[in-house]
C-alpha cells in the first residue's frame, strides 16, 4: 500500500472518530515533570505495609499518603537524594529496595562476586586435570571384551543408534554430536 | 462421608509411602528380589489412593459442603464451578494434598516406564521417592489435614481469594508442582547411583529424560506464573523478584545447569559427581522453595515463629533431605570419578562454564532471597532485597551464559578447534553487534542494555541456524526431509535455545521502550500512546457471578486504523469485600496494549492507566518455544529405543560399572 493511500485510509477510519470526540484526557497530576520524578524514585521505596510491592505499584492508602508526602518534599525544593534520605531516617533500611552498602551488607553485595569467582577457580582446576589425564583410563580386559559386546549388540539391533555408555563410546570411536 | 473417606485414604497411602520408602530399599540392599518387586504395586495403589483423597476434596469444594473448614475458608455458593475445582488447591492444604498426588502420580509414572532399568534400580529409585513421599504425607496429616471439619457448620463459606479466580491460575500450580516434584525423580536417581555405585553414563541416560521432563514443566510453570501476574496484578509488570517467584526460578536455574551437565555425563562419563550434586540441590530449592511459600516466612520472620509448626515441619524435612544427601554424597561419591579427558576448548569446558554461571547467578539469587530473612531472625534489622539488586547482579551473570549459548553447541566434544570456530562465526558476530548497535540509534538514541539484549538474541538465533546448516552440509538430497531425520533431542535443544532468545528479545524491547499514561478521563475523552487512539465510553455496572463489575469501555484504533475495545474491569468481591483490578489486554505479535481502570472521579470519569508494551509478548511466546524444545528433546528416539529393549533379556551391563569406578578422575 502506498504511503498516500495509506493516509487516505487512516484519515477515513479517524475521521468519524475525530468528529465524535472531544477534549483529549488530561493527566492524572497538575505537574507531570515531577510525577515523573516521583515514580522513577518510588519504583525503587518498598511499600512498608504491603506484601511486597513498590511505592509505586501500591495503592494502599499508606503508599498513597507517602507519594503526597515525597510531592510536597520535592515542591519544596529537596534532591531526590533527601528525600530517599528523610525516609530512610523514618522507616530504616527497609524501605529501600536497593540495599545500601555497608557492613551489614557487604555479604550481600559481594556473594554473587564470590560464587563467580569460587566457580571459575573450581573449573579451572577440573580443566587442568582433564587437560593433563591420560586420554585413556585403564581397562579391565573383561570390561573391554564386554564393552565390545555391548557395542556390536548395540548396531546389530538398531543401526546407526548412539551407544548405550559412555565409557563404551570413550572406547569407540568418538561420537558427533 | 466423603470427607472421611478422603482422610481415610491419605491415611493408607502414608502406610504404604512408609513400606514403600523402607522395603525395596533393604531388598537391593541384600539383593532379593521380592522384596524390590515391591515397589511398583505400592507406588501405583498409593497413587489410586492419593487421587482418591484428591477427588474426595474437589467433591467437597463442587458440592459445596461448608462442614469442611478448608471448603468454608475456600469457596463460596456463588463461586462458578470452574473456580470451585481449582479452589481445591487454592488452600495451603489443598496445594499440599496436589504436591502428594502429583509425587505419587511422577514415583508411578516411573514404575510404569522403567521397564528397561535394573530392578535395584528401580527398587532404590522408587524407594526414596517413597521417603519423600512418607514426609509430605506425614506433614499433611499432622499439620495442615485437608478434610478437617467445622461445627457449626457455617451458612456460606469465605470465598477464594479473589486473585486466584483467573484461568491462569487454574493450571499455574498444577504445572509448577509438577515441575518441582519432578525433580524429586532426579533427586532418586541421583541417591540411587550414590547407593549403588551406579554413577556412569548408561545413569545418565536414565535419568535424563525424566529430568528434561521435570525442567519442561516448571518453565511452564514459572511462565504461566508470570503471565498471571501481568494480566492480574494490574499493572502488567511480569516478573517482580518477589520471593515466591525467586522460589520458583531457583530449582529451574538449578534444573537447567543440571540438564546441561547431565548431557556431557550422558556422552562423554564425564560430570557425574557433579550431576548428582546438581540433582540433589535442584529437588533441594524445590523443597526450599515450598517451605518459603507454604510456612509464612515470607510475609513475615515474626508470623512464622508465631505458628511455626508447618513451616518447622517442612525445615526440618528439609534439613533431613539435605544433609542426609550430602552425607550419602560424601561417603560415596569421591569414589566415582569417571570419564576421559578434554581439552580447554571443548564442548565439556563450554558446558563447564554454562555452569559455572548459572549457579553463580543461582547464588545470587539465594542470596538475595534470603538474606533480609536471615537478618530479621537474627535480629540484625530489616531491609529489603528489590528489583534493583537483582537486575544489578543477575543481568552480568546471566549475559555470558547467553553467550555461550551461541557457541557450545557447534563445539565439539574432547577438543574444539577455537580459531576454525571463530572464523565460521565471525559473520554471525559482526552482523549481531552491527544491528544490535544501530537499533536503538533508529529509536531514541544510544542504550547499551537495548545493544546488550539484541546483541544476545541475534547471536543466539544466527547460531542456531549455523547449527542447522552444519548438520546439513554433507547430506544431497531433500532439505525438508533431512530436518525432519534429524534427532528430536537436537530439535529441542535448537528450539529451546531460539525460544531463549525471543524471551530476551521481548525482556528487552519491553524494559526500554514500554510506555504509559496515567490520566483523567471524562465520558467520551481521548488519548493517544504509541500512536494507538483511545476514547474512553463510561463505566457501567455488571454483576458477575460472584462479584459486582464496574466495566469499563475503551474503543481503540491502532495505527494501522484497525478498531477494536477493552472491557478493562473494577470487580467487587461479595464475599470478602475485596476490590480487583481486571486489566484488559489486546494482544498482539509486537505489542499488547493494556488498560486497567483507577478511580472514579465523579461525572463518569475515572483515572485510567493505558501502557503500550512492545514485544511483550514475545516473552512468552519464547517460553513456551523453551517448553517445547524440552518437551522434544525428553522424547527422543534413544530413551524410547532403550524403552522397546525391555524383551531383551540381557540385564543391564554390570561389567561397566567395574569401569567407571576404577575410571582415574
Amino acid at each position: 500500500m502506498s504511503c498516500r493511500l495509506r493516509l487516505l485510509v487512516l484519515a477515513v477510519f479517524l475521521l468519524p472518530v475525530l468528529g465524535a470526540a472531544s477534549l483529549p484526557a488530561t493527566p492524572n497530576t497538575d505537574d507531570p515533570a515531577l510525577e515523573a520524578r516521583l515514580n522513577h524514585l518510588a519504583e525503587d521505596l518498598r511499600c512498608v505495609v504491603c506484601q511486597n510491592e513498590s511505592l509505586a505499584e501500591s495503592r494502599a492508602s499508606l503508599a498513597l499518603d507517602l507519594r503526597e508526602e515525597i510531592r510536597e518534599m520535592m515542591r519544596a525544593g529537596l534532591t531526590d537524594d533527601a528525600v530517599v534520605e528523610s525516609l530512610v531516617a523514618r522507616y530504616g533500611d527497609f524501605v529501600l529496595y536497593r540495599p545500601p552498602v555497608k557492613p551489614l551488607t557487604y555479604v550481600l553485595w559481594g556473594g554473587p562476586l564470590a560464587f563467580l569467582l569460587i566457580g571459575i577457580a573450581l573449573a579451572l582446576a577440573t580443566l587442568h586435570r582433564r587437560r593433563t589425564l591420560r586420554p585413556q583410563a585403564d581397562v579391565s580386559p573383561e570390561a573391554l571384551r564386554e564393552a565390545a559386546r555391548l557395542l556390536r549388540s548395540d548396531h546389530s539391533r538398531h543401526p546407526g543408534s548412539p551407544i548405550a555408555s559412555g565409557t563404551a563410546s570413550r572406547l569407540s570411536h568418538q561420537e558427533e554430536r | 462421608m466423603i470427607p472421611e473417606l478422603g482422610q481415610f485414604a491419605i491415611a493408607l497411602a502414608l502406610a504404604l509411602a512408609l513400606m514403600q520408602g523402607s522395603i525395596p530399599l533393604v531388598g537391593a540392599h541384600r539383593g532379593d528380589s521380592r522384596l524390590m518387586a515391591l515397589a511398583k504395586p505400592l507406588a501405583q495403589a498409593q497413587f489410586a489412593l492419593l487421587v482418591l483423597a484428591f477427588a474426595a476434596l474437589a467433591w467437597s469444594f463442587l458440592t459445596h459442603d461448608f462442614s469442611v473448614k478448608n471448603v468454608a475458608q475456600n469457596s463460596f455458593s456463588q463461586l462458578p464451578a470452574v473456580y470451585r475445582f481449582t479452589a481445591t488447591w487454592g488452600s495451603h492444604e489443598g496445594s499440599l494434598l496436589l504436591w502428594t498426588v502429583i509425587l505419587a502420580g511422577w514415583s508411578a509414572a516411573v514404575a510404569v516406564f522403567s521397564r528397561q532399568l535394573p530392578e535395584e534400580m528401580v527398587a532404590r529409585v522408587l524407594g526414596v521417592m517413597g521417603l519423600i513421599s512418607v514426609g509430605f504425607l506425614a506433614l499433611l496429616l499432622l499439620t495442615s489435614s485437608p478434610f478437617e471439619r467445622l461445627f457449626p457448620i457455617p451458612a456460606d463459606g469465605r470465598d477464594l481469594n479473589p486473585l486466584l479466580q483467573d484461568l491462569g491460575m487454574v493450571s499455574h500450580p498444577p504445572l509448577l508442582y509438577m515441575g518441582y516434584v519432578g525433580f524429586s525423580v532426579a533427586f532418586a536417581f541421583a541417591i540411587a547411583a550414590l547407593l549403588s555405585g551406579r554413577l556412569d553414563a548408561a545413569w545418565a541416560r536414565w535419568s535424563r529424560p525424566w529430568t528434561t521432563t521435570a525442567w519442561t514443566f516448571l518453565t511452564l510453570g514459572v511462565g504461566l506464573g508470570s503471565w498471571w501476574a501481568y494480566r492480574e496484578l494490574g499493572w502488567g509488570g511480569w516478573w517482580f523478584w518477589d520471593p515466591t517467584e525467586n522460589a520458583s526460578l531457583m530449582p529451574w536455574l538449578a534444573g537447567t545447569a543440571l540438564i546441561h551437565a547431565l548431557a556431557a555425563t550422558e556422552k562423554r562419563g564425564v560430570f557425574g559427581n557433579w550431576s548428582v550434586l546438581l540433582a540433589i540441590a535442584t529437588f533441594s530449592l524445590s523443597l526450599l522453595g515450598t517451605f518459603l511459600v507454604r510456612s509464612g516466612v515470607l510475609s513475615s520472620v515474626h508470623a512464622f515463629a508465631t505458628d511455626p509448626t508447618r513451616g518447622l515441619f517442612i525445615l526440618i524435612f528439609l534439613g533431613l533431605v539435605v544433609g542426609g544427601s550430602l552425607t550419602l554424597y560424601a561417603l560415596r561419591a569421591p569414589r566415582m570419578m569417571g570419564g576421559g579427558s578434554f581439552g580447554w576448548f571443548s564442548r565439556e569446558s563450554l558446558l563447564l562454564a554454562n555452569n559455572v554461571f548459572l549457579i553463580a547467578a543461582l547464588g545470587a539469587v539465594l542470596l538475595g532471597t534470603l538474606y533480609p530473612l536471615f537478618l530479621d531472625a537474627l535480629g540484625l534489622g530489616k531491609i529489603s532485597v528489590g528489583p534493583p539488586y537483582f537486575n544489578a547482579v543477575f543481568v552480568p551473570l546471566v549475559a555470558p551464559v547467553l553467550f555461550l549459548v551461541g557457541v557450545g553447541p557447534l563445539a565439539r566434544w574432547k577438543q574444539a578447534d577455537l580459531p576454525d570456530l571463530m572464523w565460521r562465526l565471525k559473520g554471525a558476530f559482526a552482523v549481531a553487534l552491527v544491528t544490535a548497535a544501530l537499533l536503538p540509534l533508529t529509536l531514541d538514541g544510544m542504550n547499551l542494555q537495548v545493544t546488550l539484549g539484541v546483541f544476545l538474541a541475534l547471536w543466539i538465533l544466527f547460531t542456531v541456524l549455523k547449527g542447522f546448516a552444519l548438520r546439513l552440509q554433507h547430506h544431497r538430497g531433500s532439505r525438508v526431509r533431512q530436518l525432519a531425520r534429524l534427532p528430536r533431542a537436537f530439535w529441542g535443544m535448537q528450539l529451546a535455545h531460539a525460544g531463549l532468545a525471543l524471551l530476551v528479545v521481548g525482556v528487552t524491547i519491553v524494559s526500554n521502550y514500554e510506555t504509559e499514561r496515567d490520566v483523567r478521563m471524562p465520558i467520551g475523552s481521548h488519548l493517544e500512546l504509541a500512536g494507538h487512539r483511545f476514547v474512553f465510553q463510561g463505566v457501567e455496572e455488571l454483576p458477575g457471578p460472584n462479584y459486582l463489575a464496574g466495566r469499563g469501555t475503551m474503543d481503540v484504533t491502532t495505527p494501522w486504523g484497525r478498531s477494536f475495545t477493552l472491557y478493562p474491569e473494577k470487580r467487587n468481591y461479595n464475599a470478602s469485600g475485596m476490590i480487583m483490578t481486571q486489566a484488559a489486554v489486546n494482544y498482539g505479535p509486537f505489542r499488547d496494549v493494556y488498560v486497567s481502570l483507577g478511580d472514579p472521579l465523579g461525572d463518569g470519569a475515572w483515572t485510567v492507566r493505558v501502557y503500550h508494551k512492545p514485544f511483550v509478548g514475545w516473552l512468552w511466546a519464547g517460553t513456551l518455544l523453551l517448553a517445547l524444545g524440552g518437551g522434544l528433546a525428553a522424547a527422543d528416539r534413544r530413551y524410547r529405543v532403550a524403552l522397546r529393549r525391555r524383551s531383551d533379556p540381557a540385564p543391564a551391563p554390570e561389567p561397566l560399572r567395574s569401569i567407571t569406578r576404577e575410571g582415574v578422575a
